[in-house]
């Protein structure tokens, strides 16, 4: 591979800012290298956006390796700059997304169809049809799934082809509930701004708020108190926690076996119910905000909290006793849905999906921040890649979350909860967050006047959605269920 | 599996006892069946649930609303796949343009009589999302509401109150 390619000479001379994200302005030939290096394994892409319209704009990109992370940005010639997509395949969506929001026209980009833009915005109205892609062989036939979907989950298209049980290609459509995010907090004020980032994936409003919150204060050089830190901590957690425990019912409930879901259930709605007296928000909506948090742990929430990981870790033990007890159960789950390790390693993918693989990455340990610097945990991984790994990867994940809790309760000394904002400045600042599903990425330009100029959220569901493409292909059509439950990818999140 | 049901009878039911309607819900279901001279569904209702944008922390709450603790069936609200079995619609998010057709073929789907509700802010009046240019608008631009719950995300047990009006609204005197 090239020197070029190369992140780690590239960024030689050139020191990270406050929030260890080292930024440089390339060319298109260093673009299109670093695009190779992430094919060639080199380092991952993390993100991908464009920034600053189509005149004089800028095609950004967040890349990552051990110990380094940088943002390098291309200035677009007329909205154009090389495809990174060309030479590797995950930027795909990211690349027709950013086309369809604003214009830029990455060259040489494999799939010229449209991705968040399905022809029913307001003066870009369009019945072309979207051409799925196709499959070919003898007795194969259609299934076309959603976008409302028979559950209660939120809405995509995903359409099969089948033969006889088994899938063949599955292809999903998303964007249905693009609510033009981006646009809404170009202009927006800080605090308008972090009430819209809370609502970008409702079910992680903790890590995305805290992804926004961390990315501000990098920007304005804003600080937080310890206090602060930890009870971002705790919440972070008890949001995990309540997901994890959760998502590992719902997946047996895809079996048929709903005395775990039930169980799990009741367990979920104990952890709100905790969260609810402590914080005063079942979700902690809008708890953190930049330059702390906004709500304080009541004075009887340490005991709470402390009850409720007792309880919680009660549960889990009997979930997994139950678990492990049942041939029929795991006769759904193992070898099921295989996210091969080559892919997930290609993609970068974030979560319990990627660690489900054997990719060891976990942004609280790779890039931590703080209270986890200072919190001595395990990461998690296993390496069967099947439904049942991403089970027990999140009943893993639940032991470490308990003792992290516990940790941070120790550690909360009184304090304040929030430093006040400095003055309006222009800035910049990314963060990485690790939300229950995967690493979140958070990047803001701020304006002179302290309003946002620009802001990208990217949930780790981007470099998720197309692995579940890949580990339904040549299961049976019934077990499309249990995959997609055990990957629980976000749709708002993604459709932005 | 035996601890599992061990463990509940030791400790006894989850299941909260039933709340009572909510009195704004009441009062926004009792017009909606004066004003449009709507027919009251019964003791049971089956409940089809449309993401039309959310963000999703609605549905987290729906969801809630089948645990042990709130266990809505005991009151005859069940969860439906098709809304051609549905005499609710149960619709959460600011109307996308992008979900705009999927929804109005779901409540076209469902056999009248049908009732419309509006649940979370963001149906209600889009919420943070208002004014984005990718978004419809509230829902009852779109198609007759009959009750809003309001919350961001509705607590599952508002959301239990509204849908309990429902069942128990009796039509204005003449």
């Amino acid at each position: 591979m090239s020197a070029a390619g190369s992140l780690a000479e590239l960024v030689v001379g050139h020191p990270a800012g406050a929030d260890g994200y080292v930024r440089l302005d390339v060319d298109a030939d260093v673009w299109t290298a670093l695009a190779q290096g992430c094919a060639a394994g080199a380092h991952d892409l993390s993100a991908l956006w464009a920034d600053g319209g189509l005149d004089g704009g800028w095609m950004r990109m967040a890349l990552c390796c051990e110990g380094l992370r940088a943002i390098v940005s291309l200035r677009t010639e007329a909205g154009a700059y090389p495809s990174v997509a060309a030479h590797h395949a995950p930027a795909m969506r990211l690349e027709r997304a950013m086309r369809d929001l604003y214009g830029v026209r990455p060259a040489g980009l494999p799939d010229s169809r449209p991705w968040l833009d399905h022809g029913r915005w307001p003066g870009r109205q369009s019945d072309a049809r979207y051409e799925f892609l196709t499959a070919e062989g003898e007795g194969l036939h259609q299934i076309a799934v959603g976008p409302v979907h028979a559950g209660i989950i939120e809405p995509g298209h995903f359409r099969f082809t089948a033969n006889g049980e088994t899938v063949v290609r599955l292809e999903e459509r998303l964007g249905y509930v693009h609510k033009g995010v981006e646009g809404l907090l170009a202009g927006a004020d800080i605090s308008r701004g972090a009430a819209i980032v809370g609502r970008i994936s409702g079910d992680s409003t903790v890590a995305y708020a805290w992804a926004f919150a961390r990315a501000v204060e990098a920007a304005l050089g804003w600080t937080v108190p310890q206090r602060a830190a930890l009870l971002r901590g705790i919440m972070a957690e008890l949001e995990r926690l309540a997901h994890h425990i959760n998502d590992v019912g719902a997946i047996c409930n895809d079996a048929s076996v709903l005395t775990i879901n039930a169980r799990c259930t009741l367990q979920r709605e104990d952890v709100l119910a905790v969260v609810a007296a402590c914080f005063g928000h079942r979700l902690m909506m809008d708890r953190i905000v930049p330059g702390g948090v906004a709500a304080d742990l009541t004075a009887d929430g340490a005991g709470r909290i402390r009850g409720l990981l007792a309880r919680l870790e009660e549960t889990r033990a009997e979930v997994l006793r139950v678990y492990d007890s049942m041939p029929s159960l795991q006769d759904r789950t193992i070898t099921t849905g295989i996210a091969s390790p080559a892919l997930v390693r290609q993609y970068a993918a974030g979560g319990f999906v990627g660690r489900a693989s054997g990719r060891v990455f976990d942004a609280r340990k790779n890039f931590p921040y703080a209270p986890y610097d200072q919190l001595p945990f395990d990461l998690k991984t296993r390496t069967t890649s099947d439904v049942d790994a991403r089970l027990l990867v999140r009943m893993d994940e639940i032991v470490e979350s308990l003792k992290i809790v516990g940790l941070m309760l120790d550690r909360l000394a009184p304090g304040d909860i929030r430093n006040d904002g400095p003055a309006p400045a222009a800035g910049e600042g990314a963060a990485l967050v690790e939300a229950f599903r995967g690493d979140v990425f958070m990047s803001v330009r701020i304006a002179a006047d302290g309003r946002l100029a620009h802001v990208h959220a990217r949930d780790a569901s981007w470099f998720q959605w197309p692995l579940l493409e890949a580990a339904v292909e040549g299961n049976i059509v019934a077990d499309f269920p249990l995959c997609n439950k055990s990957f629980n990818c976000s749709y708002s999140g993604h459709d932005l | 599996m035996r601890s599992f049901l061990i463990d509940a009878l030791l400790k006894g039911k989850a299941t909260i006892a039933p709340p009572v309607a909510g009195t704004a819900a009441l009062e926004e279901v009792t017009r909606a069946l004066g004003e449009r001279a709507r027919q009251r569904l019964g003791r049971s209702l089956s409940i089809r649930e449309i993401d039309a944008g959310s963000c999703n922390g609605c549905e987290l709450e729906i969801h809630a609303l089948n645990n042990p603790v709130y266990d809505v069936e005991r009151f005859g609200l069940k969860f439906v796949a098709s809304p051609r079995h549905a005499d609710v619609l149960l619709v959460t998010g600011p109307v996308t343009w992008n979900m705009r057709e999927a929804l109005l073929r779901t409540y076209n789907a469902a056999p009248e009589p049908k009732w419309v509700v509006a649940l979370g802010d963001c149906a209600a009046n889009c919420g943070v999302f208002a004014g984005s240019s990718a978004v419809v608008g509230p829902l009852a631009d779109i198609l007759p509401v009959d009750l809003h719950v309001p919350g961001c995300p509705p607590a599952p047990i508002e959301i239990v109150k509204g849908l309990l009006a429902l069942i128990e609204a009796r039509p204005p005197a003449p």
